[in-house]
């Protein structure tokens, strides 16, 4: 294996790495805050040696064991194949979408300079929406191939949805590409690098405040979460798409839920948030505002960036997980009136707005 | 591409293209054609156009195929469709197809560039060049083809709103 090979194959399990690891965090968020918002202790009964862990060992330990351990039922009348494939098609385009997600600048080892992205793709923003609608498939083949009237329902639902909100999510993204001039999300991580009036770092959340609100809500719905959980509904519909889904493959659709909220955080991040970018540390070290300078190496520097960029999405994560004990579940007429009502007008005025901005700019400049 | 790989996924969007046309399913022919598009767009990689490989994902297997299914399902089309297996209209669509197929491969073989022309200019297939060209040389057929959107969405708009 060519050291070049060997660098891309690190780089992209680190981020598999890092996306698997913030979920992991995500289920026992999902655990220990519902549980505080509603007042009870929540998960804590499985220990080892005496060792709970606050619940730990109860979400990320016991839990999993659990799944894998359950017998696998497929229904008689179901059709076997797509009913094996679905929760693989569900799982593995959210995974993917790490692929072009940065988690640093760059990392300059032995006279190489190493660009801390899986795939340095010029469209990855673009890969990302590609991604996201392929993950419909698992939610509509699942519900179809289980031959079960609420599982049907709720792949329909899935698909209706996710649909709707992919076109608002894709039209305010246009005005992030319109601020940024490029697809490439490294670009545009490294873009946010920049201070405005010398102090204010330029996070993307300064310049397209309404794309971050519009691109939030349409991430929670696109992972199919309450408020939008319209497509599990557990009190209508059972489970929705994956009511006749047990053991390892009820633990993939439940991981790709889980995926899909760690990724909209990611992408949060990325395009409103700096990404990776610690305010005023360059390369070479921090730069404050007023001329005191901070020498770093480049490995720190890249640690630095690294922790930012995880303590970043976990915070979204976290956040996406107090949305979800908060409120309460939409109907669907209020779902595709929010969708095609309310997020896409909005989406289309920013972008229009973004596009005269831009232009008065260059015209001006 | 290497030769090897290229024939490999060939085959592959071969075999996916005939099952989207004999399986008898509605629901398998329609994952099958996602399946050919989704690795039609690799060529596109291989091709050096990642923009065309991208939205042939996003546009055809992300969200047509999509509505596909959900029509499928919406109908329940689960009984298999009857499939003519000899007479005229088969005939007539062996003859047609056939005579497309030939035509096709005629006209790609004489476009083909003889051996030894330059290589791709710099910048080919990116999103920017691909944009400047849709906005200058070919706005006229682009502005049409928004247009001819519209037609349809404001067709579809008047069915569905009709009173019987």
């Amino acid at each position: 294996m060519t050291p070049d090979v060997a660098i891309a194959a690190a780089k992209v399990l680190f981020a598999l790495f890092l996306a698997l690891q913030v979920m992991g965090l995500g289920v026992f968020f999902e655990r220990k805050v519902s549980a505080l918002i509603q007042d009870r202790i929540g998960a804590n009964r499985a220990a080892i040696f005496g060792f709970a862990g606050l619940g730990l060992v109860n979400t990320l330990v016991a839990d999993p064991i659990k799944f894998l351990l359950k017998e696998d039922i497929t229904p008689a009348e179901a059709d076997r194949l797509l009913h094996f494939l679905a929760p693989c098609a569900s799982l593995v385009p959210a995974l993917a979408t790490f692929a072009v997600v940065p988690f640093g600048d760059v990392l300059e080892v032995g006279g190489r300079v190493i660009n801390l992205q899986g795939a340095e793709l010029s469209v990855g923003l673009l890969f990302v929406l590609a991604m996201a609608s392929l993950g419909v498939y698992g939610v509509v083949l699942g519900g179809w191939a289980s031959n079960n009237r609420w599982s049907l329902l709720g792949g329909i639902r899935g698909s209706a949805q996710m649909i709707s909100y992919e076109i608002a999510m894709g039209l305010a993204l246009i005005g992030v590409v319109l601020t940024y001039n490029t697809l490439d999300l490294q670009e545009i991580a490294r873009a946010q690098g920049r201070l405005v009036w010398g102090w204010l770092p330029a996070w993307g959340i300064l310049y397209q405040p309404l794309a971050f609100i519009i691109f939030l809500v349409a991430g929670v719905a696109e992972s199919k979460r309450i408020p939008f959980d319209l497509p599990e509904s557990e009190s209508e519909l059972v489970s929705g798409y994956f009511t006749e889904y047990s053991g390892a493959k009820h633990l993939m659709f439940m991981m790709s839920d889980f995926v899909e909220v760690v990724l909209v955080a990611a992408l949060v991040t990325t395009l409103f948030f700096g990404g990776w970018q610690v305010p005023y540390l360059g390369r070479d070290g921090f730069h404050f505002p007023g001329g005191a300078t901070l020498g770093l190496p480049s490995l720190a520097v890249v640690v630095l960036q690294v922790t930012a960029f995880a303590l970043k999405v976990i915070a979204f994560t976290w956040l996406q997980i107090v949305i979800r004990w908060t409120l309460p579940r939409f109907r669907y007429d209020q779902l595709m009136r929010l969708g095609w009502q309310g997020l896409l007008p909005l989406s289309l005025a920013n972008v229009m707005i973004s596009a005269l901005v831009v232009l008065l700019v260059e015209r001006g400049a | 591409m290497s030769a090897l790989i290229f024939l490999l996924l060939a085959a592959l969007v071969l075999a996916a293209a005939l099952t989207v046309v004999v399986h008898p399913s509605p629901v398998y022919s329609a994952c099958a054609l996602v399946v050919t598009l989704f690795l039609l767009s690799v060529f596109f990689v291989a091709l050096d156009a990642q923009l065309v490989a991208v939205l042939q994902v996003i546009v055809y297997a992300g969200a047509i195929v999509v509505l596909f299914l959900f029509v499928i399902m919406l109908l329940n089309l689960t009984q298999t469709e009857p499939r003519p297996t000899a007479g005229a209209p088969l005939v007539a669509v062996a003859v047609g197809g056939g005579v497309a197929v030939v035509a096709l491969v005629a006209t790609v073989l004489r476009r083909v560039a003889p051996p030894g022309t330059p290589v791709l200019p710099a910048g080919f297939g990116d999103t920017a060049a691909l944009g400047r060209r849709l906005f200058t040389a070919y706005l006229l057929p682009f502005e049409l083809t928004s247009v001819l959107l519209l037609v349809a969405i404001v067709g579809a708009v008047g069915l569905a709103k009709r009173r019987p």
